[in-house]
């Protein structure tokens, strides 16, 4: 399989502070690839560099081939690239089939008609989408009154009509009952496999649910990236979150279905992981 | 006036009645109570001058006029959520141009509103394509510089524009060879290419087009993420609401057959946001209401009020923007909205 996306010596500085530092990363078409990291690690400006919402102080990022180092994040956009928020943005005075047809409608073309005029092919593309995150009963609803699960199955739906090939997700299950990221989780899973997808994320259950790669910052470098059991397995990483005296408690009995925050609340706790630090 | 009696779509209740407006945002038929209004509004509009003297006939002319002039700012204002204090610039630039055509061309109909869009359109591109990079603020004093620079250039071209008297003896419009004269004709002149202005303005605020503005307005971000260029679409709907704006700025050379820098100047734009804001911003034709209002209060009362139009029209503001939260607007979708999506609708403008 070839590298959907490529980051080369990536970094990112405010002032002294090294957000990001000399960071490598390929993944691969078609994986599901999870970066994770204890707070502060860097996840989200990195996750920011590769949106393009943010430019790199160094390095170079690849996407299909392409070097994208310079193109803002509309064109990064364009060429494929969707994401989804930590903090849901969503248009909350729409319904939710206004907000998918809203990316809809770009994708597919529409986007720029003057005359209010029906759109079948987007109306027919925003009803499979919202069919696909289970939200079809909902599509006439607006966005404020949604449950906060729904709303994050919605931003998928949303992310899913800009047609991409890789999808970016920056921590989808944050401030979701088990229940919740336990749906989210099947629907990550059940996404085609044509569509890459890069996800940030605090609760290890989820990631090690359905990350096929992991990669584990810490202090704005890679700390390791390998398979789900390599990653559980590692002694540095265990380090790196807890410290060299609590080794070993990470990682117990995760593998199981999501269940609820486990070791995760430990991580979660402290002031929302670095967004941008400067 | 049916433009303005639909409001827009980002207003959805809750649970929509059935057949309303589907997920792409495009047209459905709900409450048809506003179409009515609007059909019935033509009516008597159309049946004024049949009824009404010369005088108020005239002023409701310029009430059109200076509506859509106050709609056309409302697409930026309220849809786009650019709030202008410069758009009586294109307003003007499409009197003079149309008052020009007319005088040193030809005063057949519709070739003076055609070039009094075309040139305003190109006045918007040219000043739009610095104005729409910016934001709040500097949107704000940007367009008020461009607008004062329009004004001046206005006064001191005298060549051209006639300078500080302004541009007379434009000639009357001429249908089909024969000038418009009679009061009545000039003002269904008026009213048939107002309409016309509405028209565009509605359409393109329920267009595909007019939801990404809406998308824009509300976060821009987003909107880059979900791949729009949030520039190239805040340019195009300000060449619109230009162009738009000199259609009426024709229309008010036709009308008032003389052109001055006051017609462009930042009153006019400060009367105009006034307008829209009073009226409420975003529904369109809650503005042409707001507009309508402070025509009659400057206009009409203004000679009674010893000159003191314009404090009336500051306390009209001032009641408005504490009462009327959405401005004149909010008041009928109060009463013919349910729902907790109501209250959180756009605040802005």
């Amino acid at each position: 399989m070839s590298a959907l996306l490529e980051l080369r010596r990536v970094g990112r500085s405010f002032g002294a502070l090294k957000a990001v530092d000399g960071v490598d990363l390929d993944v691969s078409s078609g994986v599901r690839h999870a970066l994770i990291g204890p707070n502060g690690a860097g996840k989200s400006t990195l996750f920011r560099l590769i949106s393009g919402e943010m430019p790199v102080t160094t390095g170079t990022v690849t996407l299909t081939g392409n070097d994208v180092t310079k193109m803002s994040q509309v064109r990064r956009a364009r060429r494929g690239l969707a994401q989804t928020m930590q903090h849901s943005s969503l248009f909350l005075t729409q319904t939710a089939g206004q907000n998918v047809a809203l990316a809809a409608q770009r994708h597919r073309g529409t986007a720029t008609w003057l005359l209010p005029r029906r759109q079948p092919n987007v109306d027919a593309r925003v009803g499979e989408l919202l069919d696909s995150v289970g939200l079809s009963e909902r599509a006439d609803v607006v966005v404020s009154a949604l449950s906060h699960g729904e709303r994050r199955q919605l931003e998928i739906a949303v992310a899913l009509a800009c047609e991409p090939s890789l999808l970016l997700m920056d921590e989808p299950a944050a401030g979701m009952s088990p229940a919740e990221s336990g749906r989210l989780t099947e629907l990550v899973l059940a996404l085609p496999r044509e569509i890459t997808v890069v996800i940030v994320e605090h609760d290890l259950d989820v990631v090690f649910a359905l990350a096929e790669r992991v990669t584990v910052l810490h202090l704005g470098q890679v700390l390791l990236t390998g398979t789900p059991d390599e990653v559980r397995g590692s002694a540095a990483v265990q380090e790196a979150y807890l410290g060299s005296s609590n080794r070993g408690e990470l990682f117990e009995s995760t593998s199981a279905p999501p269940q609820g925050p486990l070791v995760p609340n430990l991580l979660a706790q402290g002031p929302l992981e670095s967004t941008g630090g400067g | 006036m049916s433009a303005e009696a639909e409001t827009p779509t980002v207003d959805e209740p809750i649970v929509p009645s059935p057949g309303s407006t589907g997920p792409s945002g495009s047209p459905g038929r709900r409450l048809p109570l506003g179409r009515l209004i609007a059909a019935l509004l033509l009516v008597v509009l159309a049946a004024v001058p049949l009824f009404v003297a010369q005088f108020p006939t005239s002023m409701l002319a310029r009430m059109l006029i200076f509506a859509l002039l106050a709609v056309s700012l409302d697409l930026l204002v309220g849809i786009t959520g650019l709030p202008s204090l410069g758009h009586a610039a294109y307003f003007g630039v499409g009197a003079y141009t149309a008052g020009l055509v007319a005088k040193h061309w030809t005063a057949a109909a519709p070739i003076p509103l055609v070039a009094a869009v075309v040139v305003a359109a190109f006045a918007a591109a040219a000043t739009g394509w610095l104005a729409v990079r910016s934001h709040g603020v500097f949107f704000l004093m940007l367009t008020l510089a461009i607008g004062e620079l329009i004004q001046q250039l206005s006064e001191s071209w005298s060549d051209v524009t006639g300078g500080d008297n302004g541009l007379y003896g434009i000639p009357a419009v001429e249908v089909a060879g024969e000038p418009l004269v009679l009061v009545g004709y000039v003002y269904w002149y008026v009213l048939i290419f107002a309409v016309l202005g509405f028209a565009v303005i509605w359409a393109v605020s329920r267009s595909p087009f007019g939801a990404a503005l809406r998308g824009i307005r509300d976060n821009e971000a987003r909107m880059r993420s979900l791949g729009y260029s949030p520039f190239r679409y805040k340019l195009a709907g300000f060449v619109i609401a230009g162009a738009v704006a000199g259609l009426a700025g024709g229309l008010l050379a036709v009308q008032q057959q003389l052109v001055t820098p006051a017609d462009l100047g930042f009153t006019t734009s400060a009367l105009a946001l006034l307008a829209v804001a009073v009226g409420g911003a975003g529904s369109l034709w809650g503005p042409a209401i707001g507009a309508a209002l402070v025509v009659l209060i400057r206009d009409v009362y203004g000679p009674d009020l010893d000159g003191h139009g314009t404090l009336v029209l500051g306390i009209v503001f001032i009641v408005a923007v504490y009462s009327l939260r959405h401005g004149i607007a909010g008041l009928s979708t109060t009463q013919f909205r349910r729902g907790p999506g109501r209250q959180t609708e756009k605040a802005d403008g």
